[in-house]
């Protein structure tokens, strides 16, 4: 009887199912331990690693004063970080010649020309779509151009032997896995171009992300993104760099960091390009811009020449007899565009000389004011008048950009 | 200064597959998904194959004596593979799809603008990772199934004729597969998308092809990677219309050679 019931149990036992369910369970336990335990020696050895990361590699101690979480501008201007020192003879440039980029029948990209000269910070301004950062991702070579050429240092992007380290570009906040470090997203991008591991973490310090160096970059806000991707861009400490819309996100102590930054960049010799839509802000960083609009070239001159040209150069005039005040303005060379209000906007003439023609014709004023526009407006009325050259409006103006895109680039 | 000096000698000669290949590496280290998809790889090919070797051991008596003669053990114990597929064709997909959704393709390409190197690369990396993992989960597999059925059914031993060739396909069969996850990844660019056509090719055209007339069903769907894994992980020939295990190997490897091919032309001519 029992010899029969232990029979019975070892056949329900050895029937194989509990005993292939016990032996799974026990897998899926040894597994899952296993993993836990990886995971836990992987964020132990992190932890370990972190401090003498600092120290270790170094044979000299020229200590990079580890930057703060924000850093300050005055912070900026110490020797943060070893760089080529002294400005590149070579002039490394950007060049843009022809350059068209078409995305099916959409034109990003139309005959643009310009260069990009070493040793001072370049503004490329224009409205939002006019193929700003179209042409950054040509020059990149992530986009294909349709017609023309995009040379960096003479070659085009994809024959660089180092790229990394002639080419340094923030293209987009946040183009990084939400899982990854920060260090680790830089340190597979250093591993590409033989770039030493504490290069990796001498540029987190310099844009201020020591601290969460090891954390999931999903957890970053856009301003930390955007320090991210700075930090990329100067990873391999390249002679040439490209910044699109760097500033976005960033709070005003993250604005000043960037444009002392870029000043220093340019400083050193580099060759610097900035994309904005804001002219206010490209006036504060740029020594030079290149305005674009609708994929064309506006305006290609010194930031101070694209000032003077665009602001302060008109008048308002207001009369009862304008009728006869505009002949007499136009025949001493100055162009005349009637305001919404009745005013007339004159160019050409100070408010100086508008007076004195009104007076010695004996017309009385009602209003004789000069028009100190705002760099951002004469940003507007730049693109505004290129577009209208292009026959989008019906009234075209005296369309001063139609006439600067025909000039030479300034130097 | 220090680190201009070594940076300046690093300038000479040209970037290479060997930092490139180092980069994809720590790309996949650095993700938690590559250890996620490991993990279910080999907890699912190990205790599927338990699962179902347990449930043949149980209930080998119901069985027919043609089926008893037809049993082949190593495919059973091996069987859990063809789940384990599943998770390291995820794996593939977003070694491949996760630079597009998270826009590091263009930090990498950036890097690497010999774009083909950076599909090498993956290739190298991922095909190696998949490959040591899909042979221990194999062999691990078969080893466990054996030990399930034992005493219960007929079992198989690796000095067996074609067993160790099966038992090794299982880890080749997994790496090949993934390859052409990778191929198929590089060509649509999108996870979703990718994951779509990948399990469609494994466990939607074999439906298909069964409602076709049977005499094309069988010229079919030995061309199927389904049948071409069963085959591979059999130490028995079952089906006679199937392509020997060697064959339908080479096979799967061209399609994930085509799939490759075609994701870095496609690479290289696309926009990034």
């Amino acid at each position: 009887m029992q010899a029969d019931m232990s029979i019975a149990i070892g056949r329900v036992i050895s029937r194989g199912g509990h005993h292939g369910l016990r032996l799974l369970a026990g897998l899926l336990i040894i597994v899952g331990i296993g993993a836990v335990v990886v995971l836990l020696l992987r964020a132990a050895r992190r932890r370990r690693r972190r401090p003498p990361a600092d120290r270790s590699p170094q044979p000299q101690p020229p200590p990079p004063t580890v930057p703060q979480p924000q850093p300050q501008p005055q912070a900026q201007t110490q020797p943060t970080v070893p760089r080529v020192s002294g400005p590149r003879p070579d002039g490394e440039t950007i060049s843009i010649r022809s350059l068209s980029k078409h995305y099916g029948a959409k034109v990003a990209v139309d005959e643009l020309t310009f260069d990009v000269l070493p040793g001072r910070v370049t503004g490329f301004l224009g409205p939002n779509g006019a193929g700003k950062s179209t042409t950054m991702r040509v020059i990149m070579g992530l986009d294909a151009p349709t017609a023309g050429t995009a040379t960096v240092n003479g070659r085009r992007y994809c024959d660089l032997s180092w790229p990394l380290h002639e080419v340094g570009a923030l293209l987009e906040a946040r183009a990084i896995h939400p899982g990854r470090s920060a260090h680790a997203h830089l340190w597979m991008l250093a591993q590409t171009n033989d770039i030493p591991r504490r290069r990796v973490d001498e540029v987190l310090g310099l844009v201020g992300l020591s601290d969460v160096a090891h954390q999931r970059a999903g957890q970053f806000s856009l301003g930390m993104g955007q320090r991210l991707g700075i930090a990329a861009a100067l990873l391999g400490d390249p002679g040439v760099l490209l910044f699109d819309e760097p500033v976005n996100g960033l709070d005003t102590d993250g604005i000043r960091w960037v444009r002392q930054l870029l000043r220093e960049l340019a400083d050193e010799g580099r060759t610097v390009l900035v994309s904005s839509h804001l002219m206010n802000e490209m006036a504060m960083t740029a020594d030079h811009v290149v305005v674009i609009a609708r994929g064309r070239l506006v305006a290609d001159l010194p930031t101070s020449d694209f000032t003077a040209q665009y602001t302060c150069s008109a008048v308002r005039v207001r009369s009862r007899h304008l009728d006869r005040l505009v002949p007499v303005l136009t025949a001493a060379g100055a162009s005349t565009r009637p305001a919404a209000d009745g005013a007339v906007t004159v160019s050409g003439l100070d408010p100086e000389e508008v007076g004195e023609l009104a007076c010695r014709e004996s017309i009385a004023l009602s209003e004789l004011s000069p028009q100190t526009a705002t760099l951002e407006e004469a940003f507007v009325e730049s693109t505004e008048s290129a577009l209208e050259f292009r026959g989008s409006r019906p009234l075209a103006g005296a369309a001063p950009g139609s006439a600067l895109s025909d000039r030479e680039p300034s130097q | 200064m220090t680190s201009a000096a070594t940076l300046t000698t690093s300038r000479r000669g040209h970037y290479g597959l060997r930092g490139i290949v180092a980069s994809e590496w720590t790309k996949l280290r650095s993700v938690r998904s590559t250890v996620w998809t490991l993990l279910i790889t080999v907890v699912a090919g190990i205790g599927i194959s338990a699962l179902i070797t347990s449930a043949t051991a149980s209930r080998w008596a119901d069985r027919s004596s043609a089926d008893q003669a037809s049993f082949d053990p190593t495919r059973s114990s091996l069987a859990g593979l063809l789940f384990a597929q599943l998770a390291v064709g995820v794996l593939a997909v977003l070694v491949v799809s996760a630079e597009y959704s998270t826009g590091t393709i263009r930090a990498t390409l950036a890097a690497v603008p010999r774009r083909p190197l950076v599909l090498v690369a993956k290739v190298v990396v991922f095909g190696a990772l998949v490959l040591v993992t899909g042979e221990l989960t194999s062999f691990a597999a078969f080893a466990i199934g054996q030990r399930v059925l034992s005493g219960h059914t007929p079992t198989a031993s690796l000095s067996d004729p074609d067993v160790v060739r099966a038992v090794v396909s299982g880890g080749l069969y997994l790496t090949a597969l993934g390859l052409l996850g990778l191929g198929l990844a590089a060509i649509v660019r999108h996870t979703a998308a990718a994951i779509s056509i990948f399990v469609g090719v494994l466990f939607i055209l074999p439906v298909i092809t069964a409602v076709l007339p049977s005499s094309l069903a069988d010229d079919v769907s030995r061309f199927l990677p389904a049948a071409i894994g069963t085959v591979m992980i059999s130490a028995h020939r079952h089906d006679a219309n199937a392509f020997g295990p060697w064959p339908s190997f080479a096979l799967l490897a061209g399609y994930a050679a085509a799939a490759l091919v075609a994701g870095g032309i496609l690479l290289t001519r696309r926009d990034a």
